[in-house]
């Protein structure tokens, strides 16, 4: 990271402490800030916000890793999340996936050597009567067709 | 967003929120008895107790994994759930606060059946056998499991390891895949020390106990305490066992291979031996050493008189500066620097307030720096060939002796540091039974030392030490308290302070004349985060000497300290301590007549002379908190 | 999509006028109002909301809050989405009246992260409110004060669990507490906390402007009033539909024009499995209980794989920290993957339902206790399907 970077990085963090305030129970609004600016939440970051909030950098990193939205792991510009709970997995989940796959050129898991996509599965997203259905950052997208998927994807393109 | 928390500071993990509330939050009513029936039969039990207490109060078994008496209640293992009628569920019985008339059945079909099933999960789940294991013998796993009368692995075993041994700090191997997640390293770590190094991390069937970003130990905040280690049911942690490189230079014969022995594991070593705690086994323990072939055993209380020596002459020495030059650069109250532990703390948490810290060496590494010089010069052994190590209560005893600083003869001044659990191994080893060996001495040169070098061992030992050496140097009388007991620096209270007014002073010491000499102690670096925080604020400008152990209780609880600890089983170890200190003929640093003679033939320019800074005295490593 | 047959419940015209007189009562009279009406907690775990209301009002303290828990992620239940997009009125003043009537000056709405979509809409809304002074100071003139602020979960089934909603919102992990102390004594930061569903609040709306024995008039005697159900799965008319509680799964299948039904699961992953053979059995807290979730299952449907998908979940899902949650899933879907296999013998199966009755009496929170649920049912009901193709 460059020394610019991380004094942007330590600018908006302090500034997201200003807002929501420094205490403990600001941490998951700062951390979903940061994820949504950002994509992911950077180690430094993760000790920014440690150091603004007076906590250990380790406990940062826990409730990172426990929330899915949270990454401490950088993922691309765009985040596809699709549902794989069992409404969206019996209406042909599974041929969305191999759709998304296919448009984007990777697995599950991964990103995209463009930093433009992440794809990743989750878990239920609410929308089971309109199954099958997927998040592209926190954009929802429901009735999912191959073809439709297909037209959505170019349109991030 | 308004702030409700009361401080940032005082966070508490999920486990320790407070537990005890009356029935409708009264909170009046805690403290009062209502009767309960226990397996059917009734007592008297006060409001606002645990079932667990009530348990063991009445000398019911309860198993329990995830509760330790010294830490906060996280009720995740659920090995102790009991039946309570009325209750859908079971409840954990080291969380369940007794709020009104209740009927507990601790053993029942479906209570046996849930704990079995506790059991075979983490057992489903814990790589390896036990005749292989570090903790075969101590673990907890291994009891229950006995207990319970398990004979198979029912829902499988593990027999590949998921995760790298995490072998890179000196003092402490952290090994996931013998992990039950019982979360008490965590709350060691994060609540009751204060220092945040591991932490829970995922979740669901992923989630594992790690560092800042899954880094090796070595390169996170690690203060090496080890208090984790002590509290770890299973040998999920442990020490970085140096022993096999101990004997092989006791049986390399062109080595030299001295050891100096702590007062701690010496107070503690008994318990490995199957001794209740508070048995000290100096005697014993010099045999053992010799039968083992070390060819030389010595006594660390010596350097620590010899800390007294330089430590108190360093305090007097910045009162002067203070109080006579006017020097407004002089840092007070100085701090003890002899806890490894605390002074990684400093470095790491407070790395501006280093110069509040005494530039002795801890008793460890002055001893390691004497054997190397004075010691093999004066019985003409090449430095090169001797192997020294130090027999200490602590983990972080390990990392100090490779601190790069650590090298003034030349070599590493302390070769290896050895907890009192590895000596007790490598005892067992040798086919030794410690408590019924002969007693012998120390061997000279460093052999006689004096009690005040041993209640080293003891939180607020160094200031008792201090001010019995400090006070008849600049008074010319012994300290005004019976028999040299100064109770004021004794205990398990977390901050202690007190006073002591010095008047009739010898003409060359009258700059102190009336002085009210202030101190401090602390132990465990959660205290000891509180008087820095009290330093920073300023309320500390009045103190002059602040004793500061990494380790709650002090020496005797150190990481490398028979397990289980408890504050029951510290608080026998310091009786011990100072039992053995009350016999003693000599009970003050400066009456000691080998640090006398020291100071005659080795160290001729005098505590905190030329000689002794190169050789006693260090400096320290700005760190900080943060890792990029 | 509104609530397809929305008659009286949640009324489209619902009449936003009745937060004044609403508010002209003593917090009292709305708990009393809300006992008689026999309210249940609509979230699934069924506590009666005037009892919880009561004992907070009761606990002495200088601060209380009021939760409101839209963190709705069980399997198949999204008719909190639905309240919050075309009912919002209703669920925002059923959180000022809870805090009216427990004496809380704050309330929350923690709304789960893959609802992110809709918090600028809720955001305006409150903001709106305040303008209007029907949140604020002073509100509509009656001396009370009450603000609602949103927290956003990140994405952790277990928060909707009421501990592990207050730890999320403390900002720690969602690991659920120890329990008692229980959150209507000891929950936001150690205050007095309420927290209730999503429904619950907007029900309360309603009995508050219709009297509970209007309430009452519909449902059962243990389970008085409507409930809303998210319908999903295989059926022609998905979505979420207001019925009495006693109405039994034949009729309901009717409703929704399900075909060929093999079996409904009631409750989403945490509930249970009830096949053709039990389709008389009625929607309710006595019966079959629901926090709303109503998944149908056709002919076609694979059972086992139903199962491997729940379990999946809550593997997934479990906060990790109690022993039996945390193993205990994982075990229970590596025997599910053994059937897949052929390699599990039905003497392991029973070894692993043994299992699942300790997990739901020894887990620490209701996630564990119900996780076992559906393993449980879906073994019981469809053993001869499950083995019989493998």
């Amino acid at each position: 990271m460059l020394l610019s970077e991380k004094n942007a990085m330590t600018e908006e963090i302090e500034e997201l402490c200003s807002n929501y305030g420094s205490y403990r129970e600001s941490l998951l609004p700062i951390l979903n800030d940061i994820q949504l600016r950002f994509g992911y939440v950077s180690e430094f970051a993760q000790q920014e916000i440690a150091r603004v909030l007076d906590i250990h950098p380790v406990e940062v990193y826990g409730v990172v890793t426990f929330y899915s939205f949270l990454s401490p792991k950088r993922l691309g510009k765009y985040i596809i999340r699709l549902c794989r709970t069992i409404s969206c997995d019996m209406a042909e989940k599974s041929s969305i996936a191999r759709v998304l796959e296919r448009e984007l050129g990777i697995r599950f898991g991964e990103t995209t050597s463009d930093m433009k996509f992440s794809l990743e599965y989750t878990n239920c997203l609410g929308m089971c009567d309109e199954s099958p259905a997927m998040l592209i950052n926190e954009q929802v997208f429901t009735k999912l067709t191959p073809h439709r998927v297909a037209e959505i994807i170019r349109k991030y393109k | 967003m308004m702030e409700y928390s009361k401080k940032n500071g005082d966070r508490a993990p999920v486990a320790s929120k407070p537990l005890k509330v009356a029935p409708h939050g009264l909170e009046s009513d805690i403290g009062s008895k209502v009767e309960v029936e226990i397996n059917g039969k009734a007592y008297k039990v006060p409001i606002g107790m645990t079932i667990l207490d009530a348990c063991k109060k009445q000398n019911i078994h309860i198993p329990t994994l995830c509760y330790h008496e010294d830490l906060c209640l996280a009720g995740v293992c659920r090995i102790c759930v009991v039946e309570v009628e009325g209750m859908r569920s079971l409840q954990a019985a080291c969380t369940y606060p007794i709020t009104n008339r209740m009927k507990i059945k601790t053993s029942s079909e479906q209570v046996r059946k849930a704990r079995r099933h506790v059991i075979d999960l983490l057992l489903s789940e814990h790589y390896g056998e036990c005749y292989s294991c570090h903790r075969n013998g101590n673990c907890e796993l291994q009891k229950l499991s006995k207990e319970y009368g398990v004979d198979s692995y029912r829902f499988g075993h593990v027999i590949e390891r998921r995760h790298n041994v995490d072998h890179s700090s000196y003092s402490v191997v952290r090994d996931m895949d013998k992990c039950v997640l019982c979360k008490r390293c965590v709350r060691t770590c994060i609540d009751l020390q204060e220092v945040g190094v591991l932490e829970s991390t995922n979740r669901g069937y992923d989630t594992t106990i790690t560092t800042f970003n899954d880094l090796p130990l070595a390169e996170v905040i690690c203060i090496n305490c080890g208090q984790c280690i002590n509290r770890c049911p299973t040998a999920a942690l442990r020490a970085n066992d140096p022993s096999h490189f101990i004997w092989e230079a006791i049986d390399n014969p062109k080595k030299h291979v001295v050891c100096q022995t702590a007062p701690s594991p010496r107070a503690a070593i008994g318990e490995e031996f199957g001794l209740a705690p508070g048995h000290s086994m100096t005697k014993q323990l010099n045999t053992a050493l010799r039968m083992i072939g070390f060819d030389r055993v010595f006594d660390t209380n010596f350097a620590a008189d010899l800390t007294i020596m330089e430590e108190g002459t360093e305090l007097l020495l910045r009162l002067k500066r203070s109080l006579v030059n006017g020097d407004k650069s002089v840092h007070l109250p100085q701090f003890t620097s002899c806890s490894p532990g605390w002074v990684k703390y400093i470095e790491h948490f407070y790395p501006e307030y280093l110069d509040y810290l005494s530039s002795c060496k801890s008793p460890q590494q002055m001893f390691g720096s004497l054997l190397k010089t004075f010691y093999a010069e004066e019985h003409n052994i090449d430095p090169a060939e001797i192997v020294t190590v130090a027999i200490m209560p602590c983990s972080a005893k390990k990392f100090e002796c490779n601190r790069p600083e650590m090298t003034a003869s030349g070599f590493k001044d302390v070769d290896f540091g050895l907890t009192t659990r590895e000596l007790a191994q490598m005892i067992r080893e040798a086919g030794l039974r410690l408590p019924e060996l002969p007693p012998s001495n120390f061997d000279d040169p460093f052999g006689e030392a004096s009690g005040a070098g041993l209640i080293f061992g003891a939180t607020g030992g160094v200031m008792e030490a201090a001010l019995r050496t400090a006070y008849e140097l600049v008074t010319g009388r012994t300290v005004p308290f019976e028999n040299l007991n100064i109770e004021a620096c004794r205990g398990m209270e977390g901050i202690k302070q007190a006073s002591v007014l010095l008047t009739g002073l010898k003409p060359e010491w009258a700059f102190l004349e009336g002085v009210n000499l202030k101190f401090m102690i602390a132990h465990g670096t959660a205290n000891a985060k509180k008087v820095m925080e009290m330093l920073k604020a300023g309320e500390l400008a009045d103190f002059h000497f602040i004793e500061i152990m990494g380790c709650p209780g002090g020496c005797i609880g150190g990481g490398g300290q028979p397990i289980p600890t408890s504050g029951e089983i510290r608080k026998l170890r310091a009786k011990a301590i100072y039992e053995e200190d009350a016999g003693l003929p000599i009970r003050k640093s400066h009456e000691n007549p080998n640090v006398n003679y020291i100071y005659e033939k080795f160290l001729t320019d005098g505590p905190c002379g030329h000689k002794s800074h190169k050789l006693l005295h260090t400096h320290y490593v700005k760190r900080g908190k943060y890792i990029v | 999509m509104p609530i397809i047959n929305n008659k009286e419940l949640f009324p489209t015209d619902y009449n936003d006028r009745i937060l004044i007189e609403a508010l002209k009562k003593t917090p009292q009279d709305i708990i009393y109002e809300i006992r008689e009406s026999g309210l249940k907690g609509r979230g699934g775990a069924g506590f009666p909301t005037g009892t919880k209301w009561n004992l907070a009002s009761a606990a002495v303290a200088e601060k209380k809050f009021v939760v409101c828990n839209a963190d709705e992620g069980e399997p198949g239940t999204f008719k909190d989405r639905v309240l919050l997009t075309d009912y919002l009125p209703m669920v925002i003043d059923g959180i000022t009246l809870g805090g009216r009537a427990i004496g809380a000056q704050k309330g929350y709405i923690y709304l789960r992260g893959e609802y992110r979509y809709m918090l600028g809409r809720l955001e305006n809304y409150i903001a709106q409110m305040i303008s209007e002074n029907r949140l604020g100071n002073n509100i509509l003139g009656t001396g009370f004060d009450f603000t609602i602020e949103i927290r956003l979960g990140a994405g952790a089934y277990i928060c909707g669990e009421e501990s592990a909603l207050i730890e999320s919102m403390e900002g720690h992990r969602g690991e659920a507490r120890n329990r008692p102390p229980f959150p209507v004594n000891r929950g936001y930061f150690c205050y007095p906390t309420i927290v209730n569903n999503v429904e619950t609040f907007a029900s309360v709306a309603v009995i508050i402007s219709k009297g509970a024995d209007w309430f009452k008039s519909f449902g059962t005697s243990k389970s008085p009033g409507k409930k809303l159900l998210s319908v999903s799965g295989d059926c022609r008319k998905p979505g979420v539909y207001e019925v009495p509680f006693g109405i039994n799964v034949k009729e309901l299948l009717k409703l929704v024009d399900a075909r060929k039904t093999k079996a409904v699961q009631i409750g989403g992953a945490s509930g249970y499995c009830l096949p053709r053979s039990q389709f008389d059995r009625t929607i309710s807290f006595e019966d079959a209980s629901t926090g709303g979730s109503v998944i149908i299952f056709n002919q076609t449907r694979d059972m086992l794989s139903v199962l491997k998908n729940f379990q999946e979940f809550f593997v997934e899902e479990s906060c990790g920290q109690c022993t039996p949650c945390r193993v205990g899933n994982k075990k229970l879907l590596d025997g599910v993957e053994k059937i897949e296999q052929g390699e599990c013998s039905i003497s392991y199966i029973r070894e692993l339902m043994d299992l699942g009755r300790s997990m739901q009496m020894a887990s620490k929170c209701g996630l564990g206790q119900s996780a076992p649920n559906s393993f449980i049912s879906i073994v019981t009901h469809f053993e001869n399907e499950i083995f019989s193709s493998r």
